[in-house]
């Protein structure tokens, strides 16, 4: 069966969950495309093409598909989709817009969030914020899963020599228009994609005291994330969410810090390789899961580490 | 205009659910029911549309068990007009939802249809994104700002890089993020007069829709547990255990 994935991607850049939604399909099995819509954005199925295990590249360049409206895009994947036994996206912000609209339209109950594939027909995904792990089969002659990217090791971005293909089907729903984005600009690293992530809590007291953590991340060559906890008190903006119902990390460091450990903060980073917990309370949930366990006040412990390093 | 919303009854968010010992589901005998928390923005909302004059009426629907009553009189508690029940036994997933959904947009012809962004049990956030595609409607989901103008909408999108404003023809989908609204509490007045706002009940069948299971759930189970970690007596010791025992740094 031939698979078909949505690559995510800024116009400019291939988005690196991609990779890991590929690795996904190829743990699926069959001939894997993977469709580039977007505007200006030849560089972006070049590097596509070069994706290990990729057979063909689908590019359907047009303005309309520029900001990835979900009302054209997802049309656009069902027209193309329907000849396929699966559709695949990244469970992004992104992914999470399109995919069940492309399900609905196929008339398929999509299964979201995938974390294995235990057969062709049968993943495996979280439910209750990461409580339970619940084994899912589909019954539908197309499948539309979205891939939870952390759960999957990347595919090789080199290597590859997939054919690119235009696509000159334009779907311009006419529902929807973009006004305008406010992307958070920063040196350091995407969370989603750091090697070594720093997350702040309510221990922090003020978004002023996050300065610390910044200083230690770019000794550390870290990105920076936060608890709810920290976003709803108003420390840091909420692009800064680690956690069920933010962003969903697994880098190879975690170092928490002053952060109690909610379910639903750990559900969004307890497959990281490696987990650090700093706190000042011996009984806080989070050193349940961290691997290296530091009883100790934030506010000397977080400069001396900055110094030792 | 109308406006439509949808909640969900769902096990309440401070609850910690277990799967029953057999795998087969998950063990939510006896346990506190609530309003899902998404859904009960997506309400606020209405409400707040309501109050500045944009709102003429707010439908409130949920679907499910007869106990759904129980939410929609919260919802209509919080200030929503009248209530739809859609009574199904079996269990509804998203397309289904979606599809029922679908029907009574048709009916009631709202402009702006409200949900939450996901459900906290089954955590598919779904259901707004199909009933987008299935009424041929824009989506505005994970909002963080609604402004509704003449014939449109725009709606501020919480994305994974930051915030993202699309604006979309009426009639429209919304879907609810965190940051939308911080819900009130219903007065107990507010309660007592939901008591007598009206509630319809209607079945998937009597709407014409097929709510047939397209999944099938084999088991559910407790996540992998991490092993226990060792503490470290202070910094310079969990510096060396990273460089030398971990090697992440």
């Amino acid at each position: 069966m031939s698979i078909l994935i949505i690559a995510e991607h800024d116009n400019s850049a291939l988005n690196g969950a991609t990779l890991n939604t590929v690795a996904a399909a190829k743990a699926i099995g069959g001939d894997i495309d993977l469709l580039v819509a977007g505007s200006n954005c030849a560089a972006v199925a070049e590097a596509a093409a070069k994706v290990e295990g990729v057979a063909k590249v689908l590019l359907a360049d047009n303005a309309i598909y520029e900001h990835q409206l979900a009302e054209n895009v997802g049309q656009l994947v069902a027209n193309l989709g329907k000849d396929y036994g699966y559709v695949l996206a990244p469970a992004t912000t992104s992914g999470k817009n399109i995919l069940p609209r492309v399900a609905a339209l196929l008339d398929v109950q999509a299964i979201s969030d995938i974390i294995t594939v235990e057969a062709p027909d049968t993943f495996k995904r979280p439910i209750f914020a990461g409580n339970v792990i619940a084994t899912v089969q589909s019954l539908d002659a197309v499948k539309v899963l979205s891939v939870r990217a952390t759960a999957f090791d990347p595919a090789v971005g080199e290597g590859g020599s997939a054919v690119i293909e235009a696509v000159d089907i334009v779907e311009d729903a006419q529902l929807s228009s973009f006004v305008g984005e406010e992307l958070a600009v920063s040196d350091r690293p995407e969370l989603a994609a750091a090697r070594i992530v720093i997350s702040g809590g309510r221990g922090m007291q003020s978004g002023e005291n996050f300065e610390m953590l910044n200083r230690l991340a770019d000794k550390l060559g870290a990105a920076v994330g936060a608890s709810r906890a920290a976003v709803d008190a108003g420390f840091v903006p909420n692009d800064m969410q680690v956690g069920q119902t933010g962003k969903i990390v697994a880098p190879d460091l975690y170092i928490a810090v002053g952060i109690s450990g909610a379910i639903q903060h750990l559900a969004g980073m307890k497959d990281s390789k490696v987990i650090v917990a700093i706190n000042k309370d011996e009984d806080a949930p989070i050193f349940s899961v961290a691997d290296y366990a530091l009883v100790a006040d934030l506010f000397d412990a977080v400069p001396e580490l900055e110094a030792k390093l | 205009m109308k406006v439509l919303v949808a909640v969900k009854r769902v096990v309440d968010y401070n609850i910690k659910v277990r799967p029953k010992a057999d795998g087969s589901d998950v063990d939510i005998a006896n346990v506190k029911m609530s309003i899902n928390p998404f859904c009960e923005i997506a309400v606020e909302e209405a409400v707040r549309l309501k109050e500045k004059g944009i709102a003429s009426e707010i439908v409130v629907v949920s679907m499910g068990s007869k106990q759904c009553q129980e939410q929609i009189r919260s919802a209509l508690a919080l200030g929503a007009d009248r209530g739809i029940l859609v009574e199904a036994e079996a269990e509804l997933q998203p397309l289904a939802v979606a599809k029922c959904l679908q029907a009574i947009v048709d009916k009631e012809q709202p402009q702006l249809v409200i949900l939450g962004k996901q459900s906290i049990d089954g955590d598919n956030n779904q259901t707004g994104q199909m009933l987008g595609a299935l009424t041929g409607m824009g989506q505005g989901t994970f909002a963080s700002e609604v402004v509704v103008a003449e014939n449109a909408v725009k709606v501020t999108r919480e994305i994974d890089g930051g915030l993202q404003t699309v604006e979309l023809k009426l009639p429209a989908i919304v879907t609810t993020d965190l940051r939308l609204n911080e819900p009130r509490y219903a007065t107990l007045p507010n309660i007592m007069k939901a008591k007598k706002k009206p509630l319809d009940t209607t079945t998937p069948k009597a709407l014409g829709v097929d709510i047939a299971a397209r999944t099938k759930t084999l088991k559910v189970e407790p996540p992998a547990e991490r092993k226990a970690g060792v503490r470290v007596a202070d910094v310079a010791e969990l510096v060396e255990k990273l460089k030398n025992e971990a090697k992440v740094i």
